[in-house]
């Protein structure tokens, strides 16, 4: 059952976002999140709707892929609507008016601009996670953060940087070894599926104390392996892989651009 | 004659519950440069820590270590023994930093802060030189145990050391990875001229070695070609090591009264000399 824990959500399609350099996918994916909220009217966020459609097209994953990612948070979304259902103005037309609450066509209306928006920022969001891999937002992250070594941070980057990925390294590992330590309990007759949730959380003891045990030692050996391949805290360290623009990312750059450009001129406008 | 280490009366003694315990006890030998040391000794012997004074892991705490002419003491020169020096570990998986095979090969290069396209090359080659390099962009969770020691040999070798030391690194390895191990270090000796010292306890692993060191309780017992030690059944069986099938067959035939000659190793060898004995009788 640990099994299916997949530590990240990358699924390799070989699109031209895939190829795109992670620091320029982040940045543009903070830039969308804000066009998104600026789109006030239902143009901006049927441009909106327009622009995330292709990013779908683009990336090559299907569409229901993304529709998963919508489940764990639909509770969210018919909260927001069904709340906006009651705050539009009332000159707009009564829809419907039950007891002390009336819903207008205005309200209605916000509840749909919500909900949508909503469903928009999920789906672009999951693009990136979808189109790189976490070694690549790893990073990204790293480059990203490379500012912060002029206010004397250089070595909390690095750091950083490492750790993440240490941790990226070690997850396949440890779940292997949780299973195996499951296992054993379950042969000397633990039994870890029935019982209240307490008795459960309990029965979960036995297993996470020979796994804690067991990391603090492999964490002790890494220590000693890393010494040996001469890391010293990063000081004066090198990278293998350089990130570097391609073509790909100018043109991903142009195409968020206009988008951004025609959100600011619709808001302006109307 | 050239030298890569030089161990002169070392001793590193270290605390155990107000006790004073002494796991290497002034041991003085060197190591040639080019040359295939296997240190043989069973668990406890003090062979793990010796192989940790050798790159400077740890200090002696009496006597000196040599690299290359650099004392392992001076804590200025650390770096450089650790590059000179290079240590695989029993257990692949406590010494893979990355989640890709090549970036995990590049760390210690990436740490001697060399320039991008000359880590590239040297992650190439060594990858080309364990026999790993189609897998270089896989992840290693899914390679097996002896390929992940393979890598770990990679990530050692990319740093160009002119000596690599093995802490049993095939304790953990089925037999077809430890035979893929033996013959990679074999491979790199012979091709690359790197210095080995293989500290194991698997007998068979010394056979084609061009030394042999027996360690027992933190002393070298024995110094000598792998055909000469493997005649001491006696012996290495008083320390705990189970010598060869081939050696333990050809021991109990000599001392059932057959004319055999016991200090051949491989099987080959061993029918030869059966055959050969019974031809003579």
């Amino acid at each position: 059952m640990l099994r299916d824990i997949t530590f990240g959500q990358y699924i390799e399609t070989k699109s031209p976002i895939h190829k795109a350099d992670p620091r320029v996918k982040m940045v543009l994916l903070i830039l969308v999140v804000v066009l998104i909220f600026l789109a006030q009217s239902m143009y901006g966020l049927l441009l909106s709707l327009a622009f995330v459609s292709m990013v779908v097209l683009v990336t090559k994953i299907p569409l229901k892929t993304y529709l998963k990612n919508l489940k764990a948070v639909l509770p969210i979304i018919l909260l927001t609507s069904i709340i906006n259902m009651f705050y539009g103005d009332n000159d707009s037309g009564v829809l419907l008016e039950v007891w002390k609450l009336t819903i207008t066509y205005g309200g209605l209306y916000r509840a749909v601009f919500m909900a949508l928006r909503i469903v928009l920022l999920i789906i672009v969001s999951s693009s990136l996670t979808y189109t790189t891999t976490p070694n690549d937002l790893t990073d990204g992250i790293e480059h990203l953060l490379s500012p912060l070594k002029f206010i004397g941070l250089k070595s909390a980057v690095h750091t950083l940087a490492l750790m993440m990925t240490i941790a990226l390294r070690f997850i396949p590992t440890l779940v292997e070894e949780a299973e195996k330590i499951m296992n054993a309990q379950k042969a000397r007759g633990a039994d870890l599926e029935s019982g209240s949730i307490i008795e459960r959380i309990k029965a979960l003891i036995p297993i996470l104390i020979p796994l804690l045990i067991s990391s603090v030692r492999r964490a002790y050996e890494l220590a000693e392996a890393m010494e040996c391949r001469c890391y010293n805290g990063g000081e004066g360290k090198t990278r293998m892989k350089q990130l570097k623009l391609t073509s790909v990312d100018f043109k991903i750059m142009a195409v968020t651009l206009i988008y951004g450009v025609a959100v600011v001129l619709i808001n302006i406008i109307l | 004659m050239d030298n890569i280490i030089e161990v002169r009366n070392a001793v590193y003694e270290y605390v155990d519950e107000d006790v004073v315990k002494r796991a290497v006890d002034n041991v003085s030998f060197s190591i040639e440069r080019g040359s295939f040391t296997v240190i043989l000794g069973h668990n406890g012997s003090g062979k793990s820590t010796l192989a940790k004074l050798l790159n400077g892991l740890l200090k002696p705490t009496d006597g000196d270590i040599f690299v290359d002419g650099i004392n392992t003491k001076d804590e200025e020169t650390e770096i450089e023994v650790k590059r000179k020096v290079g240590m695989v570990f029993q257990n692949p998986d406590n010494q893979l930093v990355a989640s890709v095979v090549e970036e995990d090969v590049a760390f210690g290069p990436e740490n001697l802060g060399l320039h991008p396209s000359v880590i590239r090359k040297r992650v190439d080659d060594a990858l080309n030189s364990v026999g790993m390099y189609e897998y270089r962009e896989s992840t290693p969770h899914r390679l097996s145990g002896g390929q992940k020691q393979r890598i770990a040999i990679a990530g050692i070798i990319a740093m160009e050391p002119s000596c690599l030391i093995l802490d049993e690194p095939t304790a953990m390895l089925d037999p077809k990875g430890r035979k893929e191990i033996v013959s990679t270090l074999r491979k790199l000796n012979k091709e690359k001229g790197i210095t080995v010292v293989l500290i194991t306890h698997y007998m068979e692993e010394a056979e084609k070695a061009d030394r042999v060191m027996v360690m027992n309780d933190g002393v070298i017992i024995d110094d000598n070609t792998p055909k000469e030690i493997f005649k001491k059944v006696e012996v290495l069986k008083s320390v705990g090591l189970s010598v060869p099938q081939t050696t333990e067959l050809l021991y109990a035939l000599k001392q059932n009264g057959f004319n055999i000659s016991t200090d051949v190793l491989s099987v080959e060898e061993t029918a030869n000399a059966i055959a050969y004995c019974l031809e003579e009788e």
